[in-house]
């Protein structure tokens, strides 16, 4: 019998009247790997939260660590004394200072006269980096670094943490949602360092195919109760889903394409970045997919059409408007020429979480709500609500700051706000980007109905099976470069993986 | 703020959403909590005047008394509306000190020893104030400074300019015309407060009624948004300033007609007040964002109590510590409130 690490029961967390958390039940055995999976709302959040001494779980949750219990609320900022460290989404790491210092700022060991020995600490992270495989100049900036290494130098420090304490949890919470495909890899490696010594790893994540690869036990939640533990390998994909969604997904992505039509969009010679000399056309109705490994280019070039960036040189043509240079367009003329962007940055550069759904969903359109010489908001709410109903955002409450929202529930809403306009042109980058399964459905969903109803996406990913389930035609990068076009039969998702691994056309 | 309005729907289709009705004690508790937080400056207010009346009851509730804080603090009020428009774009503007001060001397200077007609005077000060926004703006939005530095520069170099002007003397003797029209009483009070109260109605209808508030709101709370979204970041943060200096220089000149003179440092001694009242007006009424009504209710907050301790015989430097001690306050107050905002999220 395994020793235990965690073991939470009772656990239940009310928001003003609404259960997050209802009654959960949740054990991680040492050095076991452990998925904790669930759809948006499903509290999986939430619970990462309490762990993290962030919300206070409601009276009679109780906690024990390494078969110490431990009373409840933990104290923000206690929990890596406990043995629990965390490395959240945005790993938590200070750009601006070394490698040495995130690793061990709050960690110091202090020698004679509180003099911290630089020599000493050095020496600590090299030790520690090497137990992942990383030989990184310690003295190198976080922020240089690429999005594979500074996860892996956030897990290392984790580790190192647990490691203090005698085993403990390490808790990743999304850690593949920033990374390239074969930056997944790497990290795994990493998780595997974690089991092996006898530290105990949860990851909670969207993505079921590294569930299956990675974790011994499974956990699901569903509507804030634990739905079931079991092992990895008594689970297959389909019961999987089925447990997350509590039913069964019929069909994944939308059926049937859209009647292309004739050029929406032209872009002509784009350069900038790491773009170089860049043309392709889009159609009336269809969904254009970009595609490519992590840092080749494809995820810059909706900013770049859309004038967030700037381009070095170029054009961009819509339909019915005279071609603009690149270099000198901005957000606001390229709305004007009916362009509309959904950047990945949810909460930067999409949305505001501090300010209610029904402003940020209709602030392109709240000029339609000045009647009678002020904002009627009433009609504002209502109309809110019916978009945010239609495009199944839940709660649909107008009212609601946007970050109060799952991750999945805000896409869909910053979705909303732009598919209302009916532009002719919708830039995306990463849409399902952190969006638990059913939420992505959603989103592909609205997106062919967009198409088909005349407008043309053009969707920048690294997901290659979204971008062959939900795309007509794929354009494949490399170094800045369209090196392949995928469409029709031959866009499947192992032909797009095997064209952007390929090194046949490589520049 | 919760996810559960008084009014609200509360269920959420079965089967797929997570919410169950509220308990109604939890619900009761956040009402109560959000009408406290929004009307708790008003009650606070109100508190002060009965305590003060107590105390002091043959000098505080008197009608001299009642015209000097609604009188002459109608300064502070224009200022601090003022100010609330480029903080809600998340712009500082620390010149309006410098500005409100240059521009009472200029209505003195250009009237008084230049024999100017008091009209142009006055409209010479405004367009002044507009003048050094718009330099502002030029540094903060079109070079891309930041607008704590610049402005801390320029209303310090505004003031400076103020000292040479006059000399660094009162100059007295303003029109008596012009301080008859800025003091002429209606209802007991005086133009200048009606003038104030004016302008919070016109600050409250752009922030909260207008299109154009929405964006300073979001220029404000997410600038990457609101340009991702093809809103025109640059000339609302611009115009913000410029809309900023050009109060202040309006709140210079109401201070002439008030006090009759300009004195070269008094506008200085306008500016931690003004940010005091903008921040404890952020608080209340709206609470969260900087707002008109929220900032009246702060200005005459302080004002009251300022008032009340001069005449229990606390007087000189009690207001210092009254205003600074009340920004700090303010802040923490908006801070914590704002974290329990977060924690219900």
């Amino acid at each position: 019998m395994a020793e235990r690490a965690l073991r939470l029961t009772g656990l239940s967390k009310s928001f003003a009247g609404v259960r997050a958390l209802d009654g959960v039940t949740f054990e991680v055995d040492a050095g076991e790997v452990h998925a904790l999976v669930g759809g948006n709302g499903s509290g999986k959040s939430t619970l990462v939260k309490v762990l993290a001494g962030y919300h206070a779980p409601d009276p009679g949750a109780q906690l024990e660590l390494g078969g110490r219990t431990v009373s409840l609320p933990l104290p923000p900022g206690s929990s890596s004394r406990l043995g629990l460290s965390f490395v959240h989404q945005d790993l938590g790491l200070i750009p601006s200072l070394s490698i040495l210092e995130n690793m061990r700022v709050g960690r110091y060991r202090p020698g004679r006269a509180g003099r911290i020995s630089w020599r000493r600490e050095r020496q600590a992270v090299e030790a520690a980096l090497r137990h992942f495989g990383l030989d990184l100049p310690v003295d190198a900036h976080v922020g240089m670094l690429s999005p594979l290494h500074r996860a892996l130098v956030a897990i290392a420090r984790a580790f190192a943490d647990a490691e203090l304490h005698g085993g403990g949890v390490v808790v990743l919470d999304e850690p593949t949602a920033y990374l390239p495909t074969d930056g997944v890899d790497r990290l795994f490696d990493a998780i595997g360092v974690l089991r092996q010594n006898g530290t105990a790893a949860v990851i909670v994540t969207h993505r079921l195919e590294e569930v299956f690869r990675v974790a011994d036990r499974t956990t699901v939640l569903r509507e804030g109760r634990a739905v079931g533990t079991a092992p990895t390998a008594e689970l297959d994909e389909g019961k999987l889903i089925e447990l997350i969604l509590g039913r069964k997904l019929e069909e994944y992505y939308p059926a049937g394409a859209s009647a292309i039509g004739d050029t929406v969009l032209s872009v002509r010679h784009l350069d900038g970045g790491s773009v170089h000399d860049l043309s392709f056309d889009v159609h009336r109705g269809e969904i254009l997919g970009l595609a490519g490994l992590v840092g080749m280019g494809h995820t810059e070039v909706p900013y770049q059409i859309f004038g967030a960036v700037p381009a070095r040189g170029g054009t961009i043509e819509v339909q019915g408007h005279q071609p603009v240079p690149a270099g000198s367009l901005t957000p606001r003329e390229a709305n004007r020429l009916g362009l509309g962007l959904l950047p990945a940055d949810r909460l930067g550069g999409s949305g505001v979480g501090g300010v209610s759904l029904r402003e940020n969903v209709s602030l392109p359109v709240v000029a339609r709500f000045f009647q009678g010489g002020r904002i009627r908001r009433r009609a504002e709410g209502r109309y809110v609500q019916g978009l945010l109903r239609e495009h199944d955002v839940r709660p649909p409450f107008p009212e609601s700051p946007l970050a109060m929202l799952s991750g999945g529930n805000q896409q869909k809403a910053l979705l909303a706000k732009w598919l209302q306009m009916r532009l002719p042109v919708m830039l995306l980058d990463e849409p399902a980007q952190g969006v638990d399964i059913g939420a992505r459905k959603e989103i592909f969903q609205r997106l062919r109905e967009a198409a088909q109803a005349g407008a043309c996406m053009v969707m920048a990913s690294s997901e290659f099976d979204d971008l062959a389930g939900v795309c007509d035609r794929v354009l494949v990068f490399r170094h800045g470069r369209i090196v392949d076009e995928l469409a029709g039969a031959g866009l499947t998702e192992d032909r797009l993986t095997a064209a952007c691994y390929s090194s046949r056309s490589a520049a | 703020m919760s996810t559960v309005r008084a009014g609200e729907p509360a269920t959420l289709e079965a089967g797929e959403g997570t919410a169950v009705p509220p308990p109604a004690p939890a619900a009761r508790r956040a009402w109560l909590f959000d009408a406290g937080e929004r009307y708790g400056l008003l009650v606070a207010w109100a508190a002060v005047i009965v305590l003060f009346s107590i105390l002091a009851p043959g000098t505080f509730p008197t009608r001299a008394n009642f015209d000097t804080i609604f009188g002459t603090q109608a300064v502070l009020l224009v200022l601090t509306v003022g100010l609330i428009v480029p903080l809600s774009v998340g712009e500082y503007d620390l010149s309006i000190g410098g500005v409100m001060g240059l521009s009472t001397i200029f209505v003195a200077y250009l009237q008084v020893q230049q024999h100017w007609p008091v009209v142009v005077a006055v409209l010479v000060a405004l367009a002044a104030g507009l003048a050094i926004g718009a330099v502002n703006a030029f540094f903060v939005v079109g070079v891309g400074l930041s607008s704590f530095v610049t402005t801390l520069g320029m209303g310090t170099l505004l003031t400076g300019v103020g000292y040479g002007l006059t000399n660094s003397t009162t100059i007295g003797g303003i029109s008596s015309g012009f301080v008859q029209v800025i003091t002429y009483q209606v209802l007991g009070l005086p133009t200048a407060f009606f003038i104030g109260l004016l302008l919070t109605i016109v600050a409250w209808y752009v922030l909260q009624h207008t299109p154009l508030g929405r964006h300073l709101v979001f220029v404000g709370e997410g600038q990457e948004v609101a340009r991702l979204t093809g809103l025109p970041v640059a000339k609302i943060r611009a115009g913000s300033l410029i809309a900023c200096s050009v109060l202040a220089a309006g709140a210079g000149v109401l201070q002439a007609g008030v006090v009759g003179a300009a004195d070269p440092g008094g506008g200085a001694s306008y500016l931690l007040p003004a940010f005091a009242a903008a921040f404890l007006g952020a608080t209340s009424i709206r609470p969260g964002r900087f707002n008109a009504w929220g900032a009246f209710v702060a200005v005459y907050f302080l004002v009251t109590g300022i008032s009340g301790l001069e005449l229990m015989g606390i007087s000189g430097w009690v207001q210092d510590v009254f205003y600074g001690g009340s920004l700090v306050i303010a802040v923490a107050f908006a801070r914590v409130a704002a974290r329990r905002r977060n924690a219900a999220a």
